[in-house]
């Protein structure tokens, strides 16, 4: 019991403030693209060929204009590589789910952040969220940094959101992987093992799009073609943080509307 | 002594006209006989036309040599099972893939059941135990905790298993399908991502074949930084699972440290290229990222805490009755049966085999230095929990080491990518990712383009490993067993 004790009080309390305050990030960071168009030269298309989920579409017209799928996106450096001008970074902005599909659509404005659920939904699980967890052809880099919020460090038991064992006790899914066609039918009867109302929420690029898999004959291109999604975290996978901060939104704990605490 | 096969070395392609064809029969015994007296099959897979492949086997014969041989099939083969049960999973999954019989194989069923493929209809059944007393469990696809989906089936007389059978293929996503149609844009995120815990085990093994392809040379800086990159993904992978295990024997302190501890070392990954995983950090030429002197000291300090951190959460540990009465003595693979499934990587090391490719077969991201080796007996939990501390403890000093004292010059060298590989090449990479054993067998068209990719993750080998572990023990024991191996289920699905 003593050496517990003596352990206990060198590594201290370490749970972080988030979101009272704002996160610490890596200093390279592979957050929100920022994209400075006035730099694109006169029909180029390099960040656009570069792009393994083809991901990046490029506008026509006098003046240029990009705009990237979060969804499909790996944040990966082929487009930061591949561009002759520099002109594509990866910001440190975390924040990035969103609650429609097509918001995902990074074009320079703000993104339409998630909106909390409606009243009744938070009445429901704004102090108690349960979710079951279906890996779907995760590669468990999803599925380990949703793990991860359990641990001391993100808590994620103080804000009331817990995963539990069985659907019959939770009030939504949480899904990674691109829905590959063996665990279809899996994923379908757990989440008709949920109670309804339920919600679903899709994890990382393979969850949104098929990511990396997107085509495969072997997978479906996400849960969204097969079940109504309710909240989109982008990423491959995604920082907790990212994925900590949409599920606050979806429950109102971060107010709508608002960027980085 | 070409009727054993071409004597090959990884990272060294070879024309894929040298590969000898051998006669099926004289093929299977001489590959039989060479893993009795010693050796073991690291790769056994089908190519060309899927109806009547070719069988390609790289194994390692008793000298220790390994060794490439192929042996064309026209409906069957005589299968090496019986007499080689390591040839087991890779045999039925040939089967599946082609429907080719291997002749006379004990447990001939689907691996991944994938759907289209010959051996896909209807549902196998399990191995069954009968008579008074005798039940049966299944679990999952679907998971209590948050993890990858599997079926275990277990045979039980009370709560003793006689038998677990271990069903998975549910995240089978087509990997090797989507690598065959490279290289392109793409190829190099699938590597990352066939096993996302594994992400700079895969990708650096992989761009270590794909460069022997393009000619392409890898600074040695690029090389330090890789294996940098590699130690991190092993550290924060061990110290996960010491956690873990503490976690399923309800020992809270060190499951809570070393939860915190794992996130500390996948930071320091992100410290060197901006994500956790190492996404983006292995490109064929070198390494995305590099690090200037000062982050390299900033990250010293960081590594340095961490690991002491780890030490007391370790301590605690083993220091802990409940601990030690729960971890020793169970889940035991005895040295025989490790030699006889072909174990690699630690759960081989924990049943006192020598098995680390990065002393066997030294990587190019090791050739200029590696952590000491590691070895335990026992074969149990406990061995597989101390061999990984023993490990963190290595790998602490070695990228310490590494951080203090890079390489100078560049990280990466001037490379086309994609582009066209050498044409009508065979090529393997072997790698030692933190569980394991990595191999990626790559052959090359007349095009240069890739005809077939065949990735081995460790978890192929070692999952037989969990259900050998499971015999005669009690079923509540599964969890612990199961996270003593923590294995993979997309990196064997595929």
């Amino acid at each position: 019991m003593i050496p517990i004790l003596r352990t206990r009080l060198r590594q201290g309390q370490r749970t972080i403030a988030f979101p009272a305050a704002p996160p610490a990030l890596p200093e390279l960071f592979r957050g929100m693209p920022v994209v400075d168009t006035a730099r694109c030269p006169d029909g180029c298309r390099a960040c656009a060929d570069a792009c393994p989920t083809q991901a990046i579409a490029v506008g026509s017209g006098a003046e240029p204009r990009v705009a990237i799928d979060l969804g499909r996106c790996l944040f990966c450096t082929e487009c930061t590589e591949a561009c002759p001008e520099g002109a594509i970074r990866y910001g440190q902005e975390y924040a990035l789910a969103t609650r429609r599909r097509e918001d995902l659509v990074a074009t320079g404005a703000p993104l339409r952040l998630a909106a909390a659920l409606d009243e009744r939904s938070r009445r429901l699980f704004g102090r108690s969220l349960k979710l079951r967890q279906v890996s779907a052809g995760g590669c468990n880099g999803c599925e380990s940094d949703v793990n991860v919020l359990n641990t001391i460090v993100f808590d994620l038991a103080r804000f009331g959101i817990q995963f539990v064992a069985s659907p019959r006790h939770a009030d939504g899914l949480l899904i990674t992987g691109p829905v590959t066609r063996n665990m279809r039918l899996a994923l379908h009867k757990t989440w008709q093992a949920v109670p309804e109302p339920r919600l679903v929420v899709a994890v990382g690029a393979c969850a949104i799009s098929g990511g990396p898999y997107l085509g495969s004959a072997q997978a479906h291109d996400g849960a969204g073609s097969l079940l109504p999604v309710d909240l989109f975290v982008p990423g491959c996978p995604p920082h907790p943080i990212t994925i900590l901060d949409g599920l606050l939104r979806l429950l109102g704990r971060i107010p709508s509307g608002t960027r980085t605490p | 002594m070409s009727d054993r096969g071409l004597a090959v070395r990884p990272g060294e392609p070879v024309a894929r006209a040298a590969l000898p064809v051998l006669e099926p029969r004289a093929w299977r015994d001489a590959i039989v006989a060479d893993v009795a007296a010693g050796g073991r099959l690291l790769a056994l897979f089908g190519a060309g036309e899927a109806a009547a492949p070719t069988l390609h086997a790289i194994h390692q014969d008793r000298a220790g040599q390994l060794r490439w041989s192929l042996a064309p099939v026209r409906g069957s083969w005589p299968s090496l099972t019986s007499e080689c049960p390591q040839a087991h999973l890779f045999e039925r999954e040939i089967w599946e893939a082609s429907g080719a019989v291997p002749e006379g194989h004990p447990w001939l069923k689907p691996v991944r059941r994938a759907p289209g493929t010959a051996a896909s209809d209807g549902a196998p059944p399990f191995f069954a135990v009968a008579g008074d007393d005798v039940h049966e469990v299944a679990v999952g696809p679907v998971h209590a905790g948050v993890i990858e989906p599997g079926h275990f089936r277990f045979q039980c007389h009370g709560e003793a298993v006689f038998h677990l059978e271990i069903a998975l293929g549910y995240q089978h996503r087509g990997v090797e399908a989507l690598l065959a149609q490279g290289p392109d844009r793409r190829t190099l995120h699938v590597v990352e991502t066939l096993a996302g815990d594994t992400t700079l085990g895969h990708a650096t093994t992989a761009c270590e074949a794909l460069e022997a392809l393009l000619g392409v040379s890898v600074p040695p800086r690029g090389h330090a930084l890789r294996a940098l990159g590699l130690e991190l993904e092993r550290l924060a992978n061990h110290v996960g699972d010491l956690g873990a295990l503490a976690n399923d024997v309800g020992f809270l302190p060190t499951a809570a440290y070393c939860g915190r501890l794992r996130g500390d070392f996948l930071n320091l990954t992100a410290a060197l290229c901006g994500n956790r995983f190492g996404r983006s950090l292995v490109r064929v030429g070198g390494t995305g990222f590099d690090v200037d002197p000062e982050r390299a000291a900033a990250m010293r300090d960081r590594l340095a805490a961490a690991a002491r951190d780890v030490r007391d959460a370790v301590a605690l540990l083993f220091g802990a009755p409940i601990v030690r009465a729960r971890f020793e003595g169970t889940g035991v693979v005895t040295a025989p049966a490790a030699l006889d499934l072909g174990l690699v990587g630690m759960a081989a090391r924990a049943c006192g085999l020598p098995r680390d490719v990065r002393h066997e077969f030294p990587p190019l991201a090791y050739r200029a230095g590696r952590p000491p080796l590691v070895v335990l007996e026992g074969g149990d939990v406990m061995a597989r929990a101390r061999l990984r501390a023993e490990e963190i403890e290595r790998s602490v000093g070695f990228v310490d080491g590494l951080l203090a004292a890079l390489p100078a010059g560049p990280a990466r060298a001037a490379a086309a990518w994609p582009a066209p590989l050498a044409p009508g090449h065979a090529v393997f990479g072997l790698g030692e990712g933190w569980r394991g054993e990595l191999v990626h067998v790559l052959l090359t068209d007349a095009a240069g383009r890739i005809e077939r990719w065949k990735v081995v993750d460790p978890s192929f080998h070692n999952w037989s490993a969990l259900a050998m572990a499971l015999r005669g023990e009690e079923i509540s024991d599964f969890p612990l067993c199961n996270k003593s191996f923590n294995l993979s289920y997309c990196g064997f699905d595929l």
